[in-house]
């Protein structure tokens, strides 16, 4: 065996340690907890690295807890609410940003782009009066009308990205027919940006599913809280005494959708990312 | 008419070369303001903008605006609306002893808490980043298995990935500690959330976990993109990889890194979730969003939290504006 | 159907003057073919024309109506892209319809409509067909039947045939010819190909950078060139290009000293200018050069022979290293390396002044074909 034939393979095993590290580093925490979640409670403070029983009482305990289902509702409902008034104000406006030139058009996408690089905490407080003034408080409403100011500028973004992809000479020929530019925007591009639109609306959903410090601050009772507060404030006796079993057992329901859906649909979500990107 | 008379357009043409205008002609109509339907499409444009910035508006622009006059004021969370006009009271007074936030030790701390977290955080990334980028841009049976595998940590929720990782970081039963003393690597079980002088690395390791496939899928794109005859150039001349990827690849991406970067650096500089889970209130890694907050919410004192949440502002807007600057610079010109 | 006037029409991009005062009549169910080098403004020309586009200055009358203001529905016209852009999610039968249903008709009459289109470009069976399980050439007619199914006035065609391949091209110029027949509308045509420009046109449009070079039907702008850009640019091989001096002369027209060949007479109205006046340039179509073999190895080298069945090129060399082309019938009885000595009928002697312009003839000798073509 030449030196050159032992680097190489080398080479091969050390490039595949590489791939296996890393991908144990990325899925080991889901991993693990997954495992927990699967432990009755007595054999929870016992490391093991193997899924070794079945227990599915953590899940009962979690599904059983009304709260919970209450908070998976309400994330359900705010986040498809955001979705949607995302995608449809983000349409209209990417058309306008993304074919149109007019004066202030650069102003309006550094507007944007400024509100996208908000931080949340500092339009808490007038966030929250805006909230009161609507009488929102403690209600989806409020955390969908907030969740516009991180999801509206990058669904604008994007779909403004895309929107220039589409040949002008679609538009033009939709205009020579009589086309408004409403009905450009709804009969021509709509149906050919869905890709598009599915991979937004995919990023705003996350988004919107994930979101802390607004849910946190806007909701007030168990029963109009999201998720994410909800596995936040999951507590046991004292500090020390967490219910590590149904908290890792909540964090895998609201979790799998969500691994389930990236799978499934990662390349159009790397498309995506990268399309809010280039521009920024 | 015979044909080798110059037709109109010849004439007028050549009376009028350049197309300077000749004062025996009558004046051209005035210039018009486009097509109808260029002008229609500018209104439709700003008409269709329109709920687009009402909504900013009402949940931005707004908002600011009030977060800068509360932080002049003395509201509180209870009376927003009978606050009191007190000057910059709330960032700095004099009053037997300096008083305000820029005199507060716990401010000051939670700037170079943040600094710190995201120098160190959006530096591992970028590094990070560019390895798994480099992996993933490699061709091997089941690639899409694996980038799908490293998309995980970024489709978890934070606070979800907070909890595993508070799990796994638990002082008595967490994994690390087990794996770690297994290893032989530490003799005594470490609380990791709770001593101060290891929860910043606490927290830094669980954004490094969540944030890396971001960069990661950002740089592989900008890979992906490379022109495949320079790598062929350099296996030609004989030049070795490693002085490959810093002679071409790394200047290539470097754009795209940037941007992943700047992204990267704007969340962590306002980074709350991950640490307000991971260790709640703690000074050792308290941030200013999470400092600001705690004045706001927890203290109800609005006017003091929102002179907090303005300063913040501002670094964040000036992190961006030279950003703006020197992207502009070194494209010559954005979009 | 409608006559088209442009008045000193103009328009700018920011500062760059793209379309630059271009006037013209074209009459009621011409075919007008603007033709130009790249970037000299045709599609720009054309948009005007549509309204996609607004005009910087000048007017644009659709049968004397002043129309720069309305929208393309409005002013009538119809047009056919260089893409095609089919909406690729609708169907053929959509695609046709599309324009007719915005335009509020009954959904009977869009059906007849659609329907009697189809028939007319051969589309019938495929009305249900998506664009992209079309070929190239069906795409082609779809974009035509789409941008006929309204009726316009005025259809306009913005490179419609580049996308195709040689053969297909052929064809769908024939189809073309054979549609503007049986609709009688008003068609104008853009495109950079000479050919397709001199077979469909009743008349062409020559741009060069922004302004009209000269307008007149095919058969004009062959014979008489009213520059000497658009003699260069309609004929192919190009025309061939002599630097003479010219000299007025009273009796015959004009005498030019032509390097190589000789001083030979003109029926040109040549008059000398100020200065370096007397430089002009002599073109000669590759048809009307008479190539004799010489004798005592005098006159020029032929370099290459290119043989094409009907007939034959010649390339000569000329002393400063620039070639010739002559036209022979093939077989041609000439070979390379073989040295020939040229002569040309001076009635097809074109002198183009130091400016570019063509030298008028001389008013009795004003070519047969200038008397058929009426200009503006
Ligand atoms: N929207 C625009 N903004 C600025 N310049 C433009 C614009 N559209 C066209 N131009 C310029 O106007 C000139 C004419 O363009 P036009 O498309 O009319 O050329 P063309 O004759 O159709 O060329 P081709 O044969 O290549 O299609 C070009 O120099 C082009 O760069
Ligand atoms: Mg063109």
């Amino acid at each position: 065996m030449t030196l050159r034939r032992l680097k190489s393979i080398a080479l091969t095993i050390g490039f595949w340690l590489l791939v296996g590290v890393l991908v144990l580093y990325a899925i080991f925490p889901f991993y693990y907890a997954i495992v927990t979640s699967l432990k009755p409670s007595s054999q929870l403070f016992e490391v093991s690295y193997w899924v070794d029983s079945l227990d599915f009482s953590n899940y009962v305990t979690v599904l059983s807890q009304p709260t919970f289902l209450a908070a998976i509702r309400n994330s359900v409902i705010v986040a498809l609410s955001v979705v949607l008034i995302a995608l449809l104000l983000g349409l209209t406006a990417a058309w306008a940003l993304g074919r149109v030139r007019f004066r202030g058009r650069t102003t309006v996408m550094m507007i944007v782009l400024g509100v996208s690089m908000f931080p949340q905490v500092a339009v808490l407080s007038g966030l929250f009066e805006v909230i009161r003034t609507l009488d929102l408080y403690n209600s989806p409403g409020g955390l969908i009308l907030s969740y516009t100011i991180f999801t509206l500028p990058f669904t604008v973004w994007i779909l403004t990205t895309f929107m220039r992809q589409l040949p002008d000479e679609l538009e033009e020929a939709a205009i020579v027919d009589g086309a408004s530019p409403w009905v450009t925007l709804t009969k021509v591009f709509m149906p050919l940006l869905w890709p598009a639109m599915a991979t937004t609306g995919l990023l705003a959903f996350i988004a919107a599913w994930n979101e802390f410090l607004f849910a946190l601050t806007f909701t007030l009772t168990d029963s109009q809280r999201t998720v994410p507060v909800a596995i936040a404030l999951i507590s046991g006796g004292s500090q020390y005494e967490l219910p590590w079993g149904p908290i890792m057992a909540a964090s895998v329901i609201v979790t799998v959708p969500l691994v389930v859906l990236v799978v499934i649909f990662q390349r159009r979500i790397v498309s995506g990312l990268t399309a809010g990107a280039v521009k920024g | 008419m015979a044909t080798r008379q110059p037709t109109l357009a010849q004439t007028s043409a050549a009376q009028n070369p350049g197309g300077a205008v000749d004062a025996t002609q009558p004046a051209r109509p005035r210039r018009e303001r486009g097509t109808r339907v260029r002008r229609r499409r500018v209104r439709a444009a700003w008409l269709f903008l329109t709920p687009m910035l009402i909504g900013l508006a009402l949940v931005a622009g707004w908002p600011l605006a009030r977060t800068f006059w509360f932080s002049v004021t003395d509201a509180s969370l209870s009376s927003l609306e009978g606050a009191n006009f007190i000057g910059l009271e709330n960032y700095l007074v004099h009053d037997n002893g300096w008083y305000g936030i820029l005199a507060d030790p716990l401010w000051w701390q939670s700037v170079w808490n943040t600094l710190y977290f995201a120098l160190v955080s959006v530096s591992l990334e970028a590094v990070l980043g560019v390895i798994v980028a480099l992996v993933l841009n490699a061709h091997f049976r089941g690639r899409t298995l694996v980038r799908a595998a490293m998309l995980i940590p970024w489709a978890i929720p934070t606070v979800v990935s907070a909890k595993i990782w508070a799990w796994m970081l638990n002082d008595q039963f967490g994994i690390i500690n087990h794996l770690l003393m297994t290893l032989g690597l530490i003799d005594a079980p470490r609380s990791w959330t709770a001593d101060a002088s290891l929860s910043m690395w606490a927290v830094i390791m669980v954004d490094v976990w969540k944030a890396t496939p971001f960069v990661a899928l950002l740089v592989l794109a900008a890979l992906q993109m490379l022109p495949s005859d320079c790598y062929e150039a350099a296996k030609v001349d004989g030049i070795h990889p490693v002085r490959v990827f810093f002679r071409v690849t790394l200047p290539l991406i470097t754009p795209a890194l940037l941007v992943a970067v700047i992204f990267r650096a704007l969340d962590a500089l306002r980074v709350f979730d991950v640490i307000y889970v991971l260790t709640s209130n703690a000074a050792s890694t308290m941030t200013m969003s999470i400092y600001a907050r705690q004045q706001l919410v927890e203290f109800q004192d609005v006017g003091y939290g929102s002179a907090a949440s303005t300063l913040l502002f501002m670094i964040i807007a000036l992190v961006t504006v030279v950003y703006l600057y020197l992207g502009r610079r070194q494209l010559g010109g954005g979009s | 159907m409608a006559g088209l006037t442009l008045e000193r029409v103009n328009k700018r991009f920011g500062s760059t003057q793209v379309i630059d005062d271009v006037s013209m009549q074209i009459d009621n169910g011409e075919f007008i073919v603007f033709v130009g080098p790249s970037g000299c403004g045709k599609s720009t020309l054309l948009r005007l024309i549509a309204g996609l586009e607004s005009i910087t200055h000048g007017d644009l009358m659709i049968d004397d109506q002043r129309v720069n203001n309305l929208t393309p529905p409005e002013r009538g016209i119809g047009m056919v892209f260089q893409s095609y852009a089919l909406y690729p999610h609708m169907s053929v039968y959509d695609n046709i319809a599309f324009g007719l249903k915005l335009a509020k008709q009954e959904k009977q009459t869009v059906d007849e409509r659609v329907r009697h289109t189809a028939k007319l470009l051969q589309l019938d069976g495929l009305l249900e067909r998506l664009p992209k399980a079309l070929s190239g050439g069906q795409r082609q007619r779809v974009a035509i039947g789409r941008a006929m199914a309204r009726e316009p006035k005025i259809l306009l065609f913005d490179e419609p045939l580049s996308n195709l391949d040689a053969a297909l091209r052929v064809q769908t110029r024939n189809e073309i010819a054979r549609l503007h027949e049986r609709l009688g509308s008003t068609m104008i045509y853009v495109t950079h190909d000479q050919v397709e420009a001199m077979t469909l046109a009743d008349r062409i449009v020559v741009l060069n950078a922004g302004h009209v070079e000269q307008i007149g039907t095919p058969r004009e702008l062959y014979e008489r060139p009213a520059s000497r850009f658009v003699a260069g640019f309609i004929g192919s091989p190009k025309m061939n290009f002599i630097q003479v001096t010219a000299e007025a002369d009273a009796e015959q027209g004009c005498r030019v000293e032509i390097p190589a060949v000789g001083q030979r007479a003109l029926p040109l109205a040549f008059s000398a200018g100020s200065g370096s006046a007397n430089e002009a340039t002599l073109g000669v179509r590759p048809e009307h050069l008479i190539p004799t073999p010489s004798e005592r190895g005098e006159g020029l080298e032929i370099v290459n022979v290119e043989y094409l069945g009907s007939e034959a090129y010649l390339y000569l060399e000329r002393n400063d290293g620039e070639l010739l082309v002559c036209r022979t019938q093939a077989p041609s009885p000439f070979q390379r390396g073989q040295r020939v000595t040229l002569d040309f009928d001076p009635l097809h002697g074109h002198l183009f002044d130091h400016d570019g312009r063509a030298v008028p003839p001389l008013e009795r000798h004003a070519a047969p074909a200038a008397a058929q073509g009426a200009t503006s």
